[in-house]
């Protein structure tokens, strides 16, 4: 018996032939239009918060008095307050959760992994060890503490990748290592932190969870200057980050080096995870969640790096702004603490949903 | 199947003495391949047959342990990667695409390898990208989620962002896999149509010998990492053949449709009492015959 043929009208993927460029275009106009609305509203967020930050305090300036004190014009006490203590600190708030930021949503792009952030697979664990060794066992100062700091977490990021290496590195491996590194790093910590002095210890304790306050102008030159070398370079490997968003296979296919390109981004992701750690101590969570919240808030699936850098600068801004003055009276948290509250849910939010699918990223 | 309408460009993919494996693992050994230009060939084999892994070989995502891939008579691994991908484009088995991204997003990006430091996106971008998804009747979905859209869909999808690539060699790694019948059809048209119409050379592994067979103007058998035939359906699909590679004893019978050869395969309780009173063509499974693994595997 045959049966008979069905013509299929040429098949539904035939019919369609002129090829109309204007839609996409508007869709392109659309996509970019709608990342840089929410970039104004983080701006706009940022300086909201900005202006508390630096009127806001045991001695109060009006809105009036703090432009007045901007534009150079104030009495010398309010100069002091805002160059000297409150705009370091800010502008150091803001450029280290522009750092961790960015470093998380290199991580977690590269390894395709929410989970891949350096505050979670144990890269600012090993800065906290390497500073927290430097503090009680050396005897650091503060400078040298920051070096260790930065020094630490490259070391243990080299070794999750030299660990995580099977002829080349994939996401969950090096996830899983991470969080095993970081939980070593923990023990570490716990061992130095037990013997040492008490005193010593309660200043140790402070760096680890990580405070903006005692910001100078140097830490905040230091940070700047890092991000000035790194920004343009992350700006250029865009195009090769969003192929690599495909997998690796169809990276290679569109003549991306999906090993070399990875490496590179996560050896700039480490770098500023190690220098905002150097400057602040690990702000705990702002690396792991700023990007998921910028990309959720765009909603385009884009890179979302500029939403997700500013993401961050919010999260440590507000932070700050809230441990300072959370308190009554002159009790002062530092900033980790809040980010920790923040970030601490949204972690149980994800391990409790993702788990469900099945899939990371 | 019809002959190619349309002269080839002139690239030429091959594999000369090519061994490929993982860590120790050989998987492909000292294999010769020359990829007709503007033909569509058709991989096909058992499970673990090496197929997907010739197929990364020549698209260069994997470096070769012996021997080498040409392009165009050169060294594949020597050209830069940029370059190999505007003549040669794979899309792999099973893809990966970033949360939320858009139809149009994840087709623009097929445009990688023709941008660079100074090239960026330009209003030819969009008009090929356009004419990837009018091709592939994904035009309608351009700002719609990936991940809202059915299986069928969503590989059009796929194939349209490697047709925005714009290679003059197609690789596909099963492009068919997890679609219904329907949505087969479909895809294996619109390759068709593009290798017909625009001489593009395709090369797809398939695991459906029938469709293989009449899609194929070149078909090529593996087992364990060989070739064991290559040339056109008629040559390639004998019952011998596919008793050989696939441990399956099969009738071929002329396909209904189109006269390509069509392989009915022969279980342990099916067919066996008709043997006797089959064409010449078909399989003769002796009594005492091994009925190895089912053909698909799916």
């Amino acid at each position: 018996m045959i049966r008979p043929l069905i013509d299929r009208g040429a098949g539904a993927a035939v019919s369609v032939r002129e090829a109309d460029a204007a839609p996409l275009a508007r869709a392109r106009l659309q996509r970019s239009r709608r990342e840089r609305r929410l970039v104004v509203v983080l701006i706009g967020a940022l300086v909201v918060v900005a202006a508390f930050s630096l009127a806001v305090g045991a001695y109060s300036l009006s809105v009036p008095d703090l432009l007045r004190t901007l534009t150079g014009q104030g009495t010398q006490s309010e100069s002091f307050i805002v160059f000297s203590l409150r705009l370091p600190r800010l502008t150091l708030a803001v450029l280290v959760g522009v750092a961790f930021a960015l470093s998380g949503a290199l991580f977690q792009t590269v390894l395709r992994n929410p989970l891949a952030s350096p505050d979670i697979i144990g890269v600012t664990g090993g800065a906290s060890a390497a500073a927290v060794f430097g503090m009680l066992i050396l005897g650091f100062g503060a400078v040298a503490t920051s070096f260790a700091a930065f020094a630490g977490a490259i070391v243990i990021a080299c070794a999750i990748y030299l660990l995580a290496w099977r002829g080349g590195v994939v996401g969950y491996r090096f996830v899983l290592i991470g969080v095993g590194v970081a939980f070593m790093v923990q023990g570490l910590l716990g061992y130095l932190l037990s013997r040492a002095d008490l005193n010593d210890a309660q200043g140790a304790l402070l760096w680890l969870v990580g405070s903006v306050g005692g910001a100078r102008w140097q830490d905040v030159a230091v940070v700047a200057a890092v991000l000035l070398a790194l920004l343009p370079v992350i700006r250029v490997l865009g195009a090769r980050l969003r192929a690599l968003q495909l997998g690796d296979d169809l990276a290679r296919s569109l003549g991306v080096g999906a090993e070399r390109t990875r490496l590179v981004l996560l050896v700039i992701a480490v770098a500023l995870a190690a220098t905002a750690t150097a400057a602040v101590g690990p702000l705990a969570f702002v690396a792991f969640v700023s990007a998921p919240i910028a990309r959720r808030a765009l909603a385009t699936g884009g890179l979302a790096l500029i939403p997700a850098a500013l993401v961050g600068a919010l999260i440590t801004a507000v932070a700050d702004f809230t441990a300072q003055h959370l308190l009554p009276g002159q009790l002062e948290l530092p900033a980790g603490i809040i980010t920790g509250a923040i970030g601490a849910p949204y972690l149980l939010w994800l391990l409790a949903t993702s788990n469900t699918t099945g899939k990371g990223a | 199947m019809t002959q190619s309408a349309t002269p080839h460009t002139g690239h030429d993919l091959r594999a000369e003495g090519l061994s490929l494996g993982y860590d120790q693992t050989a998987i492909i050994d000292d294999l010769d391949l020359n990829v007709v230009p503007g033909a569509l060939t058709v991989i096909v084999g058992a499970n673990a047959s090496g197929k997907s892994t010739l197929l990364k070989g020549l698209a260069r995502l994997l470096k070769p342990t012996a021997g080498q891939v040409t392009l165009g008579g050169r060294n594949i691994a020597a050209l830069p990667g940029k370059k190999v991908a505007t003549v040669v484009g794979l899309l792999p088995q099973q893809p990966i695409a970033p949360d939320g991204i858009t139809v149009a997003d994840l087709v623009g990006r097929g445009r990688y390898p023709h941008q660079g430091w100074f090239r960026q996106w330009s209003s030819t971008d969009d008009g090929i990208v356009a004419g990837a998804m009018a091709a592939t009747n994904t035009a309608e979905l351009a700002t719609r989620r990936l991940e809202d859209l059915s299986g069928g869909q969503r590989q059009r999808v796929w194939i349209a962002m490697v047709l925005a690539q714009n290679p003059e060699i197609l690789l596909l790694d099963e492009p068919t896999t997890f679609l219904d019948v329907t949505h087969q059809i479909e895809v294996l048209d619109l390759l068709l149509e593009r290798n017909r119409e625009r001489g593009t050379t395709v090369v797809m592994v398939l695991h459906d010998l029938n469709l293989a067979a009449r899609y194929a103007d070149h078909l090529v058998v593996m087992r364990s990492g060989r070739i064991v035939a290559n040339g056109t359906p008629a040559e390639t699909l004998t019952a011998e053949i596919v008793r050989y590679a696939f441990d399956l004893e099969a009738r071929i019978v002329p396909d209904p449709v189109c006269g390509a050869p069509m392989v009915v395969p022969i279980g342990r309780f099916h067919g066996r009492a008709t043997d006797t009173e089959g064409s010449s063509d078909s399989a003769v499974a002796p009594a005492t015959a091994p009925h190895g693994a089912a053909p698909t595997g799916r």
